[in-house]
């Protein structure tokens, strides 16, 4: 299978535009039950065509900021915008978004096409409009032959196809997706989210997505906010996510990641230096903290930035940025090998190596003494 | 583990079985016995049918359970469905608790406190009691039991399903048409079958509601009773429990039914063909 490649992506950053209006603006919204407070005092700005994704554990408020949107919670404070207009007071049945259901929540007494066809005989559409609709839908789909069928008929990437069918057949302006993928088996799951981006694309539609699947978040999205306890923690782009992340959670959430705790000191060329004396650890940063003030923070660095050799280092500083170990695991995953060193101090730091050839022997064995280098760039110092 | 049954387990399901059929045996042999007195056979008649159809008093009285029966047992079970929905879709409004205590109280009262407060009600109302008193008071009590089947029915019915059909643009009254209640609808039904079968074999409330020229089925067997069994009586039964027996037949045909066809999706599902 070959697929023609169209024209390079241009960049895609209305947020980064200050005249661009959001599609769907969130103002400083809460929503509480009783004591417990789902969603505190969330503010966030997502812009037409874009994919963005909210990401985190489940029982974090991702799932009530959504239904908030669709209409099915009300804020307890603050409000909803969608096109510049307040939401506050609109039922569900009055909101040009559509929602795509977790548990897909197919009408189990109605045939593919009547599911598809049900928004579309609310409008009070013309018979013949929504026949030509329906068809559009389930050849967008790739459903033709199963437009007689009941849901309980369909396997399970059927339902959720229809399912987004049926959220798409309207045209809203917004399309809300709760976990779109998540009774999905890993392959087809992989599949369906390229479907669904290309889908995004094509359609030109601003998709919401709640996830708990954070590489799900970081292959689709345009942006993804990570949540925690209610509140937006982080912003960004995945790459920023992944590279800039701005907490311990985040760093932490996403990904794999070696964080080692120590206390910094602001160098004087601008750059800091954080001393883990336990583990033997000094590394040197350009990045400047906040505040640029000494105290504890974290060191955190990805494992496949970290380098791993039988020999010192000859770094341009000895004895900053490299750390001295033992392999106390190594686990084989085919593509890579996640080397798990033990530090001076009983602590564990990973690090990737990929296979790049076919491996008979390996070089660096169970036991072996290492060294574990990465450079000035390579971690960041969390604060928060 | 031996595959047939042990001498104890067919003693006890014969005792079971005789227990529990026996009289109701009794009674459909002896409609068909050709002397008068209920417990001497004298050979096979149909006789007994015959006369009953020439009972005008017999026959009335089953028109007019029949006629309560369906009556009381439709406007039940639209009540009782609006209760059941209320009760489990609106779980925050004041007086919620009280208002589902109340709707499930008749299902403990005893008939007969149930009987005398609606007889003291239509007397100082000064309703003239008869065919609409009767069909009110089953109403009340079957309600309850149809608003229980149905909530059962709600409770299990996933949430998004409606909120799917909202979001979709259906309004509320829509969304109910539309999706909850075709979804319901076999509680809704069981409900219906169990409020008239409740109103066809009740005694008590009919007897103190009733008035002149409304006399229901199991009055007139009740007060023909005292004055002596008739092998009239007996055929009567006999009808009934042929009617009572089809129904549940049919319907547990098409419980099996539904369950084939369950089992063919679910293998059409799989294959994905």
């Amino acid at each position: 299978m070959s697929k023609t490649l169209g024209p390079v992506k241009r960049a895609f950053a209305p947020w980064t535009d200050s005249a661009a209006k959001p599609a769907i603006e969130f103002r400083n919204v809460t929503k509480s039950f009783g004591d417990f407070v789902a969603v505190g005092g969330v503010s966030l700005s997502i812009y037409e065509r874009e994919f963005f994704s909210l990401l985190g554990p489940s029982g974090c408020g991702k799932t009530t900021l959504m239904r908030m949107l669709a209409g099915f919670e009300e804020p307890t404070s603050g409000e909803i915008l969608l096109d510049g207009k307040p939401l506050a007071g609109v039922p569900p049945y009055r909101r040009p978004v559509n929602m795509m259901f977790q548990s897909y929540a197919l009408f189990p007494h109605m045939s593919v096409e009547k599911n598809i066809a049900f928004g579309l005989r609310q409008d009070g559409m013309g018979k013949a409009e929504i026949e030509a609709r329906v068809k559009e839908m389930l050849r967008l789909v790739k459903l033709e032959p199963f437009a007689k069928r009941k849901p309980n008929q369909l396997s399970g990437g059927q339902r959720q196809r229809v399912a987004l069918a049926r959220s798409l057949a309207k045209r809203p302006k917004v399309l809300l997706l709760d976990e779109p993928l998540g009774a999905l088996d890993k392959k087809l799951r992989e599949e369906t989210q390229f479907e669904l981006m290309d889908l995004q694309m094509d359609l030109g539609l601003t998709f919401l997505i709640v996830t708990h699947d954070q590489e799900e978040a970081m292959t689709m999205s345009d942006r993804i906010g990570v949540m925690n306890h209610g509140k937006l923690v982080q912003i960004a782009t995945p790459a920023e996510i992944y590279e800039q992340p701005n907490s311990r959670y985040v760093a932490d959430f996403i990904g794999n990641i070696n964080l080692i705790e120590g206390t910094v000191a602001a160098l004087p060329g601008g750059g800091t230096r954080l001393e883990a004396p336990a583990a033997g650890l000094v590394v040197e940063t350009d990045q400047a903290i906040a505040g640029g003030s000494a105290g504890v923070a974290s060191f955190a660095i990805r494992p496949e930035k970290v380098r791993i050799s039988l020999d010192r280092p000859a770094g341009a500083l000895d004895g900053v940025n490299m750390i001295a170990g033992e392999v106390w695991d190594i686990g084989y995953l085919g593509d890579v090998s996640i080397y798990r060193v033990k530090l001076a101090n009983g602590a564990v730091m990973k690090a990737t190596v990929a296979n790049t050839t076919r491996l008979v022997s390996r070089p660096i064995s169970w036991d072996d003494k290492v060294w574990l280098s990465w450079s000035r760039d390579a971690g960041l110092v969390l604060t928060d | 583990m031996r595959k047939g049954l042990s001498w104890f387990n067919v003693t006890s399901l014969t005792f079971g079985f005789v227990f529990l059929y026996l009289p109701i045996l009794i009674l459909v042999v002896f409609s068909f016995n050709r002397s008068r007195l209920v417990t001497v056979w004298a050979g096979f008649s149909t006789q007994w049918y015959g006369s009953l159809l020439n009972n005008q008093q017999m026959l009335d009285a089953a028109w007019v359970t029949l006629r309560v029966g369906v009556l009381s047992a439709t406007i039940a079970t639209v009540l009782g469905t609006l209760a059941a929905v209320t009760l489990v879709r609106y779980v925050r409004f004041p007086g919620r608790t009280l208002f589902s205590g109340m709707v499930f109280a008749p299902l403990v009262m005893p008939d007969v406190i149930t009987g005398l407060s609606l007889l003291l009600l239509f007397v100082a109302m000064d309703v003239a009691r008869g065919f609409w008193t009767i069909t009110i008071a089953h109403t009340t009590f079957t309600m309850c039991y149809v608003a229980v089947v149905v909530q059962s029915r709600l409770i299990t019915l996933d949430r998004s399903l409606e909120e799917a059909a909202m979001d979709l643009g259906a309004t509320p009254l829509k969304t109910f048409f539309q999706v909850t209640l075709p979804l319901i609808m076999p509680a809704v039904v069981a409900g219906w079958m169990l409020a008239f079968t409740l109103s066809l074999d009740d005694l008590v409330l009919a007897n103190f509601t009733t008035g002149v020229g409304a006399t229901t089925l199991p009055i007139k067997i009740y007060s023909q009773v005292r004055l002596g069994v008739t092998p009239e009586i007996n055929a009567v039964c006999t009808i009934l429990i042929a009617i009572v027996s089809v129904g549940v037949i049919i319907a547990s045909i098409g419980v099996k039914r539904r369950e084939a066809q369950r089992i063919r999706d679910e293998r059409l599902a799989a294959t994905g063909g």
